[in-house]
């Protein structure tokens, strides 16, 4: 079984080039990345979808930023920032800059989208009985819009994690170290490591976010006995098929 | 009071709403009346700010609306949105408490009133754990006029209501909020294109025609009997002579002849002897009316299946329009009277109404002239 070697050698599970370090490396990007491209994409997309004043900047920005060459860009920050930061700085903020970049539309578009789709009667009738905009703002369209913002982050957490993989490539620790130096000493086994890990982790933090959204968001809007979260159901309630 | 003066609000230069005088006065209900995009909405939305006019003025008791901060102004103003607008991550409970937590009532009591008026607006306290998409069409309607009055406001805007639902339940919302609002009298601005609901409902009726301009403002039975023009005649409709008297109560002292009755299960014989003109009414053992019988086609005891059901009932405290109406759908010509407990009163024969009638006729053309 090349395919687990690695994962079944115990030595692979401790140390600086752990599997758990490495592991927690990758969580600390995706995490750092996310809050960050949340800070920004949130409150933009709350902005239009309030006061639909510049939607042109969400459809831009979506469509520019899809089409990001990712390592590519990351290299030429890399090399860019070399002079700029001393120490690690001088590749994390290149690789975090990227990450941030692609997260940033699947969140602004999600909010965006929920908002500006926020019931429209709910929103008059709000306004119509004495709602302060930011009242409507928090108390109806932002728990209209929950279902889509998750569906936009959870989009964004799948692609930071795995872009996160090619950030090793500028020596940014993760997981993506196993597949390069894997791939660079020939181990396909510490390759296949790195790739089932990595799919591993989306998985979870996946089905964590599908688990906050069902918590969070209310039933009102799920219409809980049709299919969403049918997943988290499943597992909650191992017993129904 | 609610007043307009002089309100004209003009979208990119054509007007939706012209030079608009009108009073709603205090504890009465006002309707506004008109062909689809006359302007009712509009003028109904500049009350709350939702709309800007593009000139005049507003008073809401005598106070200009456009010197109140707006969320204070909409806070005082009840606001029934067309199709309820319900909030659809709120529970039924919470969405109607949302307007007394808005004025300021703490949790627990807001959540009691909110109770309260499920109740007053016919829903029961079973669906208050529910969520919107959950309740039906005229449920959500409900729950959208509870919503406004949970804050209790002297004033209330109300934008067709009643129109999201099949006319049976429509005629059932609109009884249960006329008893509703015989008992709080508020000052209610209510919008329909539906003509019989506006004679129905309105202590006065607004008439608007295309353009925003008003037509005709007066009582609905005045614009049954005066249409100040052959807009307002046209939109009032055909049957105008026939549906005034639906404003006409039946006399105290009508004169009504005693029915002589049998009760299911009776023989041929009994039914036979009962019987004026062939026809005998029915009833049970309350002596409320069940049906008619015609004893030429009875072929033994009366049985549920011998009855006529075609005839309507007159309860003593309708209108003119009911008794009439009991009279033709009577199968023996005779229209059959309830007091108001439901118990016969007695009958009057169609030939003995136009007696009736004529008086009222004679006032109706006097008023005209
Ligand atoms: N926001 C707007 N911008 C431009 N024109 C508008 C706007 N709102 C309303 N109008 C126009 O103003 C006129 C009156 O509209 P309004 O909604 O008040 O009609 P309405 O009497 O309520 O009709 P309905 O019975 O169909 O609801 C219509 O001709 C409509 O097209
Ligand atoms: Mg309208």
């Amino acid at each position: 079984m090349i395919l687990f070697e690695w994962l079944l050698d115990p030595a692979n599970w401790s140390g600086p080039y752990g599997a758990p370090t490495l592991i927690w490396q990758h969580v600390v990007y995706t995490l750092a990345a996310l809050l960050l491209a949340s800070a920004i994409a949130v409150p933009i997309g709350l902005y239009v979808g309030h006061t639909r004043r510049g939607e042109f900047v969400i459809a831009g920005a979506a469509n520019v930023l899809r089409a990001l060459p990712s390592l590519g860009l990351i290299v030429l920050l890399v090399i860019l920032f070399a002079p700029v930061f001393a120490s690690d700085l001088a590749f994390i903020v290149p690789s975090l800059v990227v990450l941030i970049l692609l997260a940033v539309p699947p969140i602004m578009t999600g909010t965006y989208s929920g908002v500006a789709n926020a019931n429209r009667a709910a929103v008059d009738a709000a306004r119509g009985m004495g709602f302060t905009p930011l009242q409507v703002l928090l108390r109806v369209e932002i728990p209209c819009a929950l279902p889509l913002i998750f569906s936009g982050l959870r989009g964004a957490t799948l692609q930071v994690i795995s872009t996160a993989t090619i950030a090793a490539y500028v020596s940014l620790g993760g997981l993506g170290r196993l597949i390069i130096d894997g791939r660079a000493q020939n181990d396909y086994s510490q390759m296949a490591a790195g790739a089932i890990l990595v799919a591993l982790l989306a998985l979870v933090v996946d089905l964590l976010i599908e688990f906050v959204a069902f918590a969070t968001v209310s039933r009102g809007l799920t219409r809980r006995g049709t299919n969403r979260f049918s997943t988290v159901r499943r597992l909650l309630k191992p017993n129904r098929s | 009071m609610i007043e307009f003066q002089g309100v004209t609000k003009l979208y990119d230069g054509a007007p939706a709403v012209r030079n608009l005088d009108l009073v709603a006065p205090t504890g009465k209900l006002t309707v506004l009346v008109g062909p689809s995009g006359c302007g009712k909405t509009t003028s109904l939305r500049m009350v709350n700010r939702l709309v800007t006019p593009s000139s005049g003025t507003i008073t809401l008791d005598g106070e200009p609306t456009d010197r109140m901060n707006v969320a204070q102004l909409r806070r005082r103003i009840g606001y029934v949105i067309q199709h309820a607008g319900l909030f659809p991550h709120r529970t039924v409970a919470q969405n109607v408490a949302t307007t007394a937590r808005l004025a300021g009532i703490d949790r627990k009591t807001a959540r009691r009133k909110s109770l309260d008026l499920l109740e007053q607006v016919g829903l029961s306290a079973s669906l208050a754990e529910r969520y919107p998409w959950q309740l039906s069409g005229g449920q959500q309607q409900r729950v959208g006029v509870a919503r406004a009055l949970a804050s209790d406001p002297k004033f209330m805007l109300m934008d067709e209501p009643f129109s999201a639902v099949d006319p049976i339940v429509r005629g059932q919302l609109q009884d249960e909020f006329l008893r509703l609002q015989r008992e709080i009298g508020k000052t209610i601005i209510m919008v329909t294109h539906d003509i019989d609901e506006a004679l129905k409902l309105g202590d006065q009726v607004a008439v608007m025609r295309e353009g925003g301009e008003l037509a005709q403002v007066a009582t609905p039975r005045e614009l049954l009997v005066r249409p100040a023009d052959g807009f307002v005649a046209d939109f009032v409709g055909r049957d105008r002579g026939y549906r005034h008297l639906g404003f006409a109560p039946i006399d105290n002292g009508l004169k009504l002849a005693s029915e002589p009755v049998v009760q299911l299960g009776a023989s041929p014989a009994e039914a036979a002897e009962a019987a004026i003109d062939g026809w005998v009414l029915v009833c049970d053992a309350a002596h409320r009316p069940l049906g008619w019988t015609d004893i030429a086609r009875l072929r033994g005891p009366v049985r549920e299946d011998d009855l006529n059901l075609s005839s309507t009932l007159a309860p003593m405290d309708g209108s003119m329009r009911e008794l009439l109406d009991a009279a033709l759908s009577s199968p023996s010509g005779r229209g059959v009277v309830t007091n108001t407990d439901g118990t016969l009163r007695g009958t009057i024969a169609l030939g003995d109404l136009g007696g009736i009638l004529a008086p009222l006729h004679r006032t109706g053309a006097e008023r005209h002239s």
